[in-house]
């Protein structure tokens, strides 16, 4: 479904060389990795907002190295959310659909469905100033689900969050992944968030990008709360 | 612990006390930025004081004032309008993107901030005339486009908006690197191309600066007299604003009636200043 060939991206001082790994659909892939090693740079590429420097990216068998990012029907959800200052909430829902000429019936429908799912329907005619974070970060999957992506990108969706919160995100985030069957490539530094939600476990070391298997990541997971 | 709630009790509360105290701070500041205003307020009554209102009175009836006048307030709104049409793209592909030749780019931009207005007014005169074998820009606009700049009222508006226009592009670069890009990046990655990622992400953020550039350019414009003086002329009812009749009024010894049109300059700017503060920010902030 998402397969890296090869690939070099430089980014700043430092480059990641030949990154190759593949995620199977509808899969749940953790990448885990240092501050600084290249987690968001993948990201940013197999989205199409960086440019690789050699090889292939693969989505669906399809070559989308070259392509656009609005081309490559990815939901994308940045560390910083990027939420819409001048937008409410509902905007925020219905703007891929408009951008793709839904009906506004169809739009209706679908703002609606993904409100519910994503506990937000007393939010729709709020603007994003005031919003907590757990409501924004609701607000963020809810835009980068409307229109039906075949991929979704988390970046550390959960790392400014409070425990309680992080725990209903983590919680939703499972159940969207599962009722979507969309596949997902999440960033985390936290393995106890890789254990809870993920199909399969990545890390970034020296520029490569290497597969752990999840009892791997499970034991670095107790390890870390015994260590707390 | 303990010692603290001993002492307290004892009451020892002024050691706890910060000796330092808040009130030479603000002085000194305060002193420091009242200096300035009161120089503004001090010129603008030593104006007040120095005219009566029969004088200004006497200014404003005239024809030649009222025609500078009308021109004045014509050429700075156009001349603003323009130029926040083009300090907008500017702005965002200067603050945007890295490309060969920004750094050139980003000089040119602030060329006429730093040149001195008779400079700019002689470049432009001679950019108007300076023969390209037998073709000449004037000379082509004036017989096939049958629009004559020079010397004419387009000329006021070009002298304004070769100088308000840079001023405008540098807050509209601001503007646009204060906004957040990783918005436009989710929006194309949500299905939007760059462009409509600028005018639905970005535009709708930035009103507030390209007010603010719009009245940097208006106030810049209605204060500009050097470059219209060289390259539009100082032709009465013609190319006259009101920058340069206090310079004719001055001319011919008429030092009310140059005072009453500074009075006027002042009036007419404080009020667009405030409606388009009001408009932009409100009036809170």
């Amino acid at each position: 479904m998402i397969e890296f060939q090869n690939v070099c991206i430089r980014a700043g001082d430092f480059q990641l060389k030949d990154v190759t790994f593949e995620i199977g659909s509808g899969q749940y892939a953790v990448l885990m990795g240092r501050t600084g090693r290249g987690k968001t740079t993948i990201l940013e590429s197999l989205c199409g907002l960086r440019r690789v420097q050699s090889g292939k990216i693969m989505i669906r068998g399809m070559d989308v190295t070259d392509w656009p990012p609005g081309d490559r029907e990815i939901g994308y959800v940045p560390q910083d959310l990027a939420l819409f200052p001048t937008f409410s909430v509902a905007e925020h829902l219905k703007f891929a659909l408009h951008l793709r000429r839904f009906h506004t019936t169809q739009i209706e429908r679908r703002v609606h469905e993904l409100a519910e799912m994503l506990g937000i329907t007393h939010l729709l005619k709020r603007q994003i100033e005031g919003l907590s974070g757990g409501e924004s970060q609701r607000v963020a999957l809810g835009r980068a689900l409307s229109f039906r992506p075949t991929v979704l990108l988390l970046d550390e969706p959960l790392s400014a969050l409070d425990a309680e919160t992080r725990e209903e995100i983590q919680t939703l985030l499972r159940t969207l992944t599962e009722n979507t069957g969309v596949t997902t490539l999440h960033i985390t530094h936290n393995a106890a968030e890789a254990t809870a939600l993920a199909d399969r476990c990545f890390h970034i070391v020296d520029g490569q990008v290497t597969e752990e298997s999840m009892n791997q990541t499970e034991q670095a997971s107790r390890a870390n709360s015994t260590a707390s | 612990m303990t010692d603290l709630t001993t002492h307290r009790k004892a009451g020892t509360k002024s050691k706890f006390r910060r000796r330092g105290s808040d009130l030479p701070f603000f002085l000194v500041m305060s002193g420091i930025s009242s200096c300035f205003i009161l120089l503004i307020v001090l010129l603008i009554a030593a104006d007040l004081m120095f005219t009566s209102f029969e004088d200004f009175r006497a200014a404003v009836m005239k024809p030649e004032i009222q025609s500078a006048f009308r021109l004045t307030i014509l050429s700075c709104t156009i001349a603003a309008l323009l130029s926040i049409w083009v300090a907008t793209p500017l702005g965002y592909l200067l603050s945007r993107y890295r490309f060969p030749g920004r750094l050139l780019i980003d000089t040119i931009v602030d060329i006429p901030i730093v040149l001195p207005p008779l400079v700019l007014g002689l470049s432009l005169l001679i950019l108007f005339h300076l023969p390209f074998g037998n073709w000449e820009l004037e000379a082509w606009l004036r017989d096939d486009i049958g629009f004559p700049v020079t010397y004419r009222w387009p000329a006021v508006i070009l002298a304004q908006f070769s100088v308000s226009c840079a001023f405008a592009v540098r807050t509209m670069r601001v503007t646009f690197d204060q906004i957040n890009p990783r918005a436009e990046d989710v929006a194309r990655t949500l299905g939007c191309t760059r462009g409509q990622a600028f005018l639905q992400i970005a535009l709708p953020q930035s009103w507030r600066g390209m007010i603010a550039a719009t009245t940097i350019a208006w106030a810049r414009a209605l204060g500009e007299f050097g470059p219209i003086l060289v390259f539009a002329g100082a032709t009465r009812m013609r190319t006259e604003v009101l920058s340069t009749t206090v310079f004719l009024e001055l001319s011919i010894g008429q030092l009310n009636a140059a005072v009453a049109v500074s009075l006027l300059m002042v009036a007419i700017a404080v009020v667009v200043l405030v409606v388009l503060r009001v408009l932009g920010t409100g009036l809170t902030s």
